[in-house]
């Protein structure tokens, strides 16, 4: 069993509290992403699993033993780092080698292990070069590979594919998904990119200002968050926002603000009675707003005006105004529309959240 | 580069580096020449109509000569070779350790401590030779090698760990990280990891190191004083100046053959010597 289990896990720097009662159970074999916006505390936490960070309070355990004390080289973990750390005095073969040789791993066993990795990574042909030698993908393999050779209990990624261009982080991300399921071993991964979380992740850890935010699996943060923050963190273009005041007119709730009139469904109005007569804050996600049609009714649709139109291929983003706030539209590429252009925006009032304006908590 | 017009690239770029170059090479030029002059055209008043100061048209070993078979030259050779390598191992583990240490452990006041040391570094040869002259008394080491090898690491020790932190600082600390996470202790993680990617820099400090000890003058004029225990430094200037009577030829001869090591070890190093003095490391 190699899961991870942390509990009220603080760290404190000089004064600054950078994470704060974190408490997570990583299951055995799962692969889980934290995420957030940097100084959110994800690398902090990541480097207290891996012992490069002393805890100030808290307990993490790897498998079924405590780890507190531990030095980093007796927790059997590896990590990936995000500059590669490779040695750059070493070889490639040298570089996964080193690791098993610290153990006191006899050669031939060395050599079939590393063999293996350089298989699974494709990285056969560059093992006698130097890393220096290497592009940055070959580099980040060979990262890769000096983690898979020590078959650790849990592998540690610290945004290892900040350094890559985007056409090679998509393909790295692939390999890296690939990887964790043919090896299965337990994975903890950090990132700020809200895109790799949701594509790597069994689940996802949001976290801010060194608390977490919400832990979920992918598309249950995207479709249940938990609160505004996670709402707008995750899903790209972001969550669109506006104040709103609810009225009950004639037995129906209405969401109001100046632009915007919604008489909203029996379904959301019961959880939102009790805000009748104050103000709570709209969400519509970009994808979830159309150019209406004759069908829709005027009680779910409002008026905007095109500001700015990006073809993106797949879709078109219209960031529009309604009353005073910007709002993004992610529209079919068929849509015919131009800058100035007054649109009639249809929404699915299934799909519309509300978050308490103080508490930020969703409703 | 210079662009523009030819003129720029002359004035700007080719004109001051020949006048830098010149500039550079000429007193090893002028050491080369005397050392082969002879004696009848070193002394020749320079209003004589066959007066060449820059050249001689009658090269001739014996100021060579005279060196090696009348004065302790190779004894002082031997004696600056084995104060320089010794003072500057010591310096070198030292500066090791303490670079390290100043760079990448946390303890408390590591920042005034390192402050401590290059100011160490400041306080002038000429005014510390009185009080070392003292210590080396009470040591008994007087006119031996070891009043050299022991003190020169005081102005040696505060340089190469001033020099050396720096490159630590420099490389990567995830290297380490990775190292003991690797299964590597810290010293094990230091000796596999950071020390080979610090040689550069460690050879740097260490031609440096080497360099001023070779130079080193005031030391070694005040600490030793037979002849045989001499350096080149010393010797040479002690020997071969009598009175008011300058030997120049063997003078420049000495000079010249005395500055071969440090040629040496600089032309053979050179490229670890740039890439320290830059401080590159790539990951």
């Amino acid at each position: 069993m190699s899961r991870v289990i942390i509990r009220n896990l603080n760290k404190r720097f000089d004064g600054v509290h950078a994470v704060k009662d974190v408490n997570l159970e990583i299951h055995d074999k799962e692969f889980v992403v934290l995420v957030g916006p940097s100084g959110c505390g994800k690398t902090t936490t990541l480097r207290m699993v891996a012992g490069l960070e002393t805890i100030t309070s808290g307990e993490i355990l790897i498998g079924d033993r405590i780890v507190n004390e531990l030095p980093p080289m007796d927790r059997d973990i590896a990590m990936v780092f995000q500059n590669y750390a490779l040695y750059p005095h070493m070889s490639v073969y040298d570089n996964m080698a080193f690791g098993l040789k610290m153990r006191g791993f006899d050669r031939t066993e060395i050599a079939s292990r590393v063999k293996a990795a350089a298989e699974i990574l494709g990285i056969e042909e560059q093992l006698q070069r130097k890393p220096r030698q290497l592009s940055g993908g070959q580099r980040q393999r060979v990262a890769l590979g000096r983690a898979i050779v020590r078959h650790p209990q849990v592998f540690l990624f610290d945004e290892p594919l900040s350094n890559l261009d985007a056409k090679l982080r998509i393909q790295m991300r692939v390999e890296i998904k690939k990887i964790h399921d043919r090896l299965g071993t337990t994975a903890i991964y950090v990132t700020h990119d809200q895109v790799e979380a949701m594509t790597l992740g069994d689940r996802v850890v949001v976290m801010k200002d060194g608390l977490v935010q919400q832990v979920g699996e992918p598309l249950e943060l995207y479709n249940e968050p938990a609160n505004r923050f996670v709402a707008g963190f995750i899903g790209s273009p972001a969550m669109n926002f506006a104040t709103v005041e609810m009225a009950d007119t004639d037995g129906a709730l209405w969401a109001r603000h100046e632009g915007i009139r919604l008489k909203l469904p029996a379904a959301i109005a019961d959880r939102l009675r009790q805000h009748v007569g104050g103000k709570v804050t709209l969400g519509i996600r970009p994808e979830d707003l159309r150019v209406a049609s004759g069908s829709d009714t005027a009680d779910l649709s409002f008026d905007a005006v095109v500001e700015v139109i990006e073809k993106l291929g797949s879709q078109i983003l219209l960031d529009v105004r309604v009353g005073p706030n910007m709002m993004v539209a992610a529209v079919e590429p068929t849509v015919k529309a131009k800058v100035h252009d007054r649109l009639r925006l249809a929404l699915n009032p299934d799909r519309l959240y509300f978050f308490d304006r103080v508490s930020q908590a969703a409703i | 580069m210079i662009e523009g017009a030819r003129w720029r690239r002359w004035v700007f770029f080719n004109l001051p580096l020949v006048l830098f170059v010149v500039g550079l090479l000429f007193p090893f030029y002028w050491m080369m020449v005397t050392t082969v002059r002879p004696d009848a055209e070193l002394y020749r008043p320079w209003m004589a109509p066959n007066y060449t100061p820059f050249w001689t048209l009658n090269p001739t070993l014996d100021h060579i000569r005279y060196l090696l078979d009348e004065t302790l030259f190779s004894r002082w050779m031997l004696n600056t070779f084995f104060i320089s390598v010794l003072a500057t191992v010591i310096s070198l583990f030292c500066g090791l350790l303490a670079g390290y240490a100043l760079s990448r452990l946390k303890f408390p006041f590591a920042g005034s401590l390192g402050t401590g040391i290059f100011i160490t570094y400041l306080v002038p040869q000429t005014l510390l030779f009185i009080p070392l002259a003292d210590i080396i008394r009470n040591f008994r080491l007087g006119d031996t090698p070891w009043a050299l090898v022991l003190t020169y690491p005081t102005f040696l020790i505060p340089f190469c760990t001033w020099l050396l932190m720096g490159y630590f600082k420099a490389i990567p600390r995830e290297l380490e990280e990775c190292a003991r996470i690797d299964g590597a202790t810290r010293w094990q993680a230091m000796v596999y990891i950071v020390f080979p990617v610090a040689v550069p820099g460690i050879l740097s400090a260490g031609i440096f190191a080497f360099t001023l000890s070779w130079n080193e003058f005031i030391y070694a004029l005040v600490f030793l004083s037979s002849p045989e225990q001499k350096t080149v430094a010393v010797g040479i200037t002690s020997e071969l100046v009598r009175g008011d009577v300058f030997y120049w030829g063997s003078l420049m001869a000495g000079a010249l053959l005395g500055s071969v090591p440090v040629a040496l070890i600089y032309s053979f190093f050179v490229e670890y010597y740039v890439a320290g003095i830059t401080g590159s490391v790539k990951g």
